[in-house]
């Protein structure tokens, strides 16, 4: 085993030996659970973002539409069709994965710029659809009236609804897995040349790589991830929120990827912990939080464009 | 039912006409340095506003004529500071940078002026109908008509017979080759840019003449602009132009028959576009593909 190898072993112990103690070292450090749950959903999406942004290289401005997708997709479930969390959470998931892979069909015929406003403005399709359709999905006031269940396990049934810590670490396993899928996507052989094409898509084209079919699986799969975020996020909160399908949530997520480090694995949810305490702080002291929110977007992109990891690795 | 089909057709054509105003200004800049200017709306907001403040001491049509220059002003510290040095990186630092902005404009828009909705006066020879038949067509809103295609008009030509046009032109084509011909390019850059957020001041005073005024207005008028983009076709300003007007109309029409799929109607426009021709009504083939 080589230095660096025994090295980045050392930091993905410490990684999760951090979020498996979560719930310990948070609450002395004037957290709660509950934040610590909300960090790994969105750690998840922006992970999911950075799929495609930093190992795919292309710019998704619009995947706040798949994580409302998901959102919605699990409260739908839980509300008309089963009272189950497992359930809920794999309807989330599919519903996001189909528009995603559906869309991403037009959308990937696009590069570049171009790519960023096609995937924004069909995001902003299913903000409309949410906002609209008030009959099933609440319009402006959100998707309520139902709220995560409780596990059953065969022998034992785990109350995740009222117990934070439960719940937290459900939300931590189902994270695992997911992160999981997507290091192992990463370390096969589609994962590298998803690398390629990000390089240099020229060349990865005359190699005779289909780069097109590449992409857009690497959007429907990134898809999926967000679509797992967005139900977990309906179950945190037990209320699913058109706003979440906004492009400005979009914005948000490439944000906390771009501030944690997008050519990194792990940078994403460092960048999510980063920014969801900011805008937490920030909302809690002063009324124009949008202003210091937009500085800090401004300061991170003409400061620290590698992002925090990037950063503490030069 | 005629008057109905004619009162809503005519809406669209204006509210197209703002979009393409709107579009016109995000295609500039797009074209010439792609950059996605989210702060497009900002910008707008801004003119509006400005033409609210200076509409006491200068009247409407002073601040018609003040407000869009003193936006471009503001446009062009704004590049040269914020998003100059971001040209060369990946697009995503300047579609951040400018997101943010765009944050900054509203917020800051709501602190100084207030979160409640501003009206502005109109001159009253454009407040009056011109026909008591068609009552919906206002002198204001021709009046807008008129302004926007004068403002088109004007781009054209500076695009066309102007050096700075020829050159903004060119840039759009092959920067590199402009830059190696001996054309300063960043100044090139800044002063399109400068145009572009011009346009975008312009089309706040109109707004704010019709729609009265609201921090967060610039917010709902940037995605049909961005839809105008798309449909038109990267590349091609004249594809901004039939875009915009071919949302606005669509929009006005579905409206008619169906008036909660008229803001949908755009994107399954745009969907049907990216599927016929993905490279837009009037794109050209290569470009920013």
């Amino acid at each position: 085993m080589t230095a660096a190898q025994a090295r980045s072993l050392a930091a993905l112990a410490a990684i999760w030996v951090v979020l498996l103690l979560a719930p310990f070292w948070m609450l002395p450090l004037g957290g709660y659970t509950a934040l610590g749950t909300r960090v790994l959903v969105l750690g998840l999406a922006a992970m999911s973002v950075n799929f495609l942004l930093g190992f795919t290289g292309v710019l998704s401005f619009g995947h706040a539409a798949y994580f409302g997708l998901g959102a919605y997709g699990a409260g739908l479930a839980l509300k008309f069709l089963a009272p189950s969390t497992p359930f809920a959470l794999l309807c989330g998931m599919l519903l996001a994965g189909i528009a995603g892979g559906l869309l991403g069909a037009l959308i990937v015929r696009r590069r570049g710029v171009y790519f960023a406003m096609v995937t924004i403005a069909f995001g902003q399709v299913f903000y409309y659809i949410a906002f609209q359709w008030s009959s099933l999905t609440g319009g402006d006031d959100g998707l309520r009236g139902f709220s995560r269940q409780p596990l059953h396990l065969g022998l034992a049934t785990i109350d995740i609804l009222a117990d934070a810590t439960a719940f937290y670490y459900f939300v931590l396993l189902c994270f695992a897995l997911a992160v999981g899928a997507m290091a192992f996507v990463l370390r096969s052989p589609f994962g590298r040349t998803m690398i390629a094409i990000r390089e240099n898509e020229r060349r990865a084209r005359f190699l005779g790589i289909p780069v097109e079919r590449h992409i857009w699986i690497a959007f429907t799969l990134s898809c999926f991830f967000m679509g797992l975020a967005g139900a977990l996020y309906a179950l945190v909160n037990n209320f699913a929120d058109p706003r979440g399908l906004h492009y400005s949530q979009s914005g948000d997520f490439v944000m906390m990827a771009v501030m944690g480090g997008m050519r990194s694995f792990w940078g994403p949810l460092l960048g999510a912990a980063v920014f969801v305490v900011i805008q937490d702080y920030l909302s809690s002291i002063t009324v124009n939080w949008m202003s210091f929110l937009g500085m800090l977007f401004v300061g991170v992109v003409l400061l620290f464009p590698r992002g925090l990891l990037g950063f503490i690795r030069h | 039912m005629t008057q109905l089909v004619l009162f809503n057709i005519t809406n669209g054509l204006i509210i197209g006409a703002f979009y393409v105003l709107m579009a016109l200004g995000l295609s500039l800049i797009l074209n010439l340095s792609n950059v996605i200017n989210f702060a497009h709306g900002g910008f707008l907001v801004l003119g509006g506003y400005v033409a609210y403040t200076i509409t006491p001491y200068v009247g409407f049509w002073g601040a018609l004529l003040i407000a869009p220059p003193l936006t471009a002003c503001v446009g062009l510290v704004i590049e040269r500071i914020l998003i100059r040095p971001l040209y060369g990186r990946d697009p995503l630092y300047s579609l951040l940078l400018t997101f943010g902005l765009a944050f900054i404009f509203e917020d800051g828009t709501r602190f100084i002026w207030g979160a409640q909705g501003k009206p502005v006066t109109i001159p009253t020879v454009l407040a009056q109908s011109v026909s008591s038949e068609f009552f919906f067509i206002t002198g204001y809103r021709l009046f807008m008509v008129a302004m926007v295609g004068i403002a088109v008009a004007l781009l054209f030509v500076l695009l066309r017979y102007t050096r700075l046009g020829i050159r903004i032109r060119a840039g759009t084509l092959d920067l590199e080759t402009v830059a190696a011909l001996g054309i300063n390019v960043r100044m090139l850059r800044s002063l399109n840019f400068a145009v572009g957020v011009f346009l975008a001041g312009l089309s706040g005073v109109l707004a704010a003449g019709q729609l009265g005024l609201e921090p967060t207005m610039g917010t709902g008028l940037l995605m049909p602009s961005f839809i105008a983009i798309i449909v038109g076709g990267v590349g091609s300003l004249t594809g901004t132009l039939v875009g915009g007007l071919l949302i606005g109309v669509a929009s006005g029409v579905t409206a008619v028959f169906l008036p909660a799929a008229s803001e949908a109607i755009m994107y399954v426009l745009m969907a049907a576009v990216l599927l016929i021709r993905p490279r837009g009504l009037l794109g050209e083939e290569g470009m920013m593909t």
